[in-house]
């Protein structure tokens, strides 16, 4: 056993990058990510972490400096949120496209407009294309096992891998928090790695054909990623189930679909079901990329998918869902902070249960619309 | 590891070549030309060249015009006044 530490979300995934080592680590400052970067920015001045720490102008300069080191064989580390993320979106598809592995911390958040600063899943979700491995973790302690893990799977498969948290509720939500006896080798260096005798340039012009190949190994081994991520739950301290966390499945006549932080207040609305009498259960996506194909076609109920993010009408888990199974149901909230409780959940999956769940439901709570 | 060798990633890579986009000195339109008694053979515009086309043989500047685009930068770093930009004609 490890020691246990009391930690918030991004202390946590603090802790596990200074495990991992990273060579360089460059990031700006963006609610509610910034302490993540805060903590490592002195972690690398009180000497504790031994990586060159690279203050930026912007978002998009952080995963450019990334990319340069990673392209040269160092690990790399940032993190973001929101309008963050989405200035260094085209760099995202630079990092995956070249085949590099790196970690993210992305503490998920609304997107203005309307300005929001608060949580919600809107923003992690515009990955979805990028090639990344984009996995979502339910409470701090999960948050430090899967920035740990990501490290491992990422440079198993040469994909960058960014770690979701919900922003606040697990960014600024103190846990106890086990620090893991876990060792990562050393990151090794690719065919493409850049040293100082290499005869190549990285990033060639491609036109038709190498580009498709380029697009159709990098799915391919996204697919692939999906054995590695089980094969390092498997040998991590605990494990979490691989892409999806099964809670009172074996039963369930109604099954909800859901990712982050908020599972676990809809994981006591199910116990509180549970005890009265209704088979409801809960398959948790600790994934959305590689998506959890196999085990959505596996499910043999009714099923609610419950969202944080919207594309057009539907969720978008909802959009992904429904390309597997037919006849689900959808429901959309918690935008934009709005907090959902115990008692919130328990009357959604009543609704569900007794059918009264339109096939798209946006859903508002006790609140005024 | 999944990518093994260069081969696995040969989409995402280029070799360097002689001429890969074919005679670019065809572009040109004024074509750099040495005054041999200025030249102090100092190399600076060996260093500015982009297109790595001058060398310096038996104690002469040599311009490859096969592949000088013809862009002038070694006439305008030359701090002698040796290298004059010559309109092409045919």
């Amino acid at each position: 056993m490890g020691q246990k530490k009391l930690l918030t979300g991004n202390h946590a995934i603090a802790e596990a990058v200074k495990i991992a080592k990273p060579d360089v680590i460059a990031a700006y400052p963006i609610t509610p990510q910034t302490p993540i970067v805060e903590k490592l920015a002195e972690m690398t001045e009180n000497g504790e972490l031994d990586a060159e720490f690279v203050r930026v102008e912007s978002e998009y300069a952080a995963l450019s400096v990334i990319l340069g080191a990673i392209s040269a064989g160092a690990r790399g580390f940032t993190a973001t949120s929101s309008q963050g993320l989405l200035y260094m979106y085209e760099v995202c598809w630079w990092v995956a496209g070249s085949r590099l592995p790196m970690v993210m911390a992305i503490a998920t958040r609304a997107i203005g407009a309307p300005w929001n600063i608060h949580g919600d899943h809107n923003d992690i979700i515009v990955l979805r294309d990028t090639g990344w491995i984009i996995g979502m973790v339910e409470n701090a302690q999960e948050a430090f096992d899967m920035t740990l893990q990501a490290f491992k799977i990422s440079e198993e498969v040469s994909l960058p891998f960014a770690v979701g948290l919900d922003g606040f509720q697990l960014t600024h939500t103190a846990e106890v928090v086990e620090i893991r006896d876990y060792e990562l080798p050393k990151r090794k260096l690719l065919p493409h790695t850049i040293e100082p005798s290499s005869k190549f340039a990285l990033n060639a012009v491609t036109s038709g054909i190498p580009k498709l190949k380029a697009r159709h190994e990098q799915a391919k081994d996204l697919e692939k990623a999906k054995e590695i991520i089980k094969e390092v739950d498997k040998e991590f301290p605990v494990s979490y189930g691989g892409l999806v966390e099964e809670y009172k499945l074996e039963d369930a006549d109604y099954i909800v679909v859901m990712m982050g932080g908020w599972c676990g207040d809809a994981k006591d609305a199910i116990d509180l079901l549970r005890k009265e009498g209704i088979q409801i259960g809960m398959l948790r996506l600790r994934f959305l990329r590689p998506f959890p194909t196999k085990e959505i076609e596996k499910l043999d109920g009714n099923i609610l998918v419950v969202d944080r993010s919207n594309s057009d009408y539907r969720g978008v888990l909802g959009l992904e869902v429904s390309a597997i199974k037919n006849g689900i149901k959808n429901v959309i909230t918690g935008f934009g902070g709005m907090e959902l409780d115990t008692q919130d959940f328990v009357k959604i999956f009543k609704k569900f249960v007794n059918n009264e769940i339109k096939d798209v439901e946006w859903w508002y709570g006790s609140a005024e619309r | 590891m999944r990518l093994k060798t260069l081969n696995d990633v040969d989409y995402l890579i280029s070799k360097p070549k002689i001429g890969a986009a074919g005679k670019t000195g065809l572009w040109r339109q004024f074509k750099p030309v040495v005054d041999e008694k200025a030249c102090k053979l100092c190399k600076v515009c060996i260093l500015y060249c982009p297109e790595n086309v001058i060398e310096i043989v038996n104690d002469q500047l040599k311009i490859d015009y096969e592949y000088c685009k013809g862009c002038g930068i070694c006439s305008n770093v030359c701090i002698s006044n040796a290298i004059k930009m010559v309109e092409e004609r045919e």
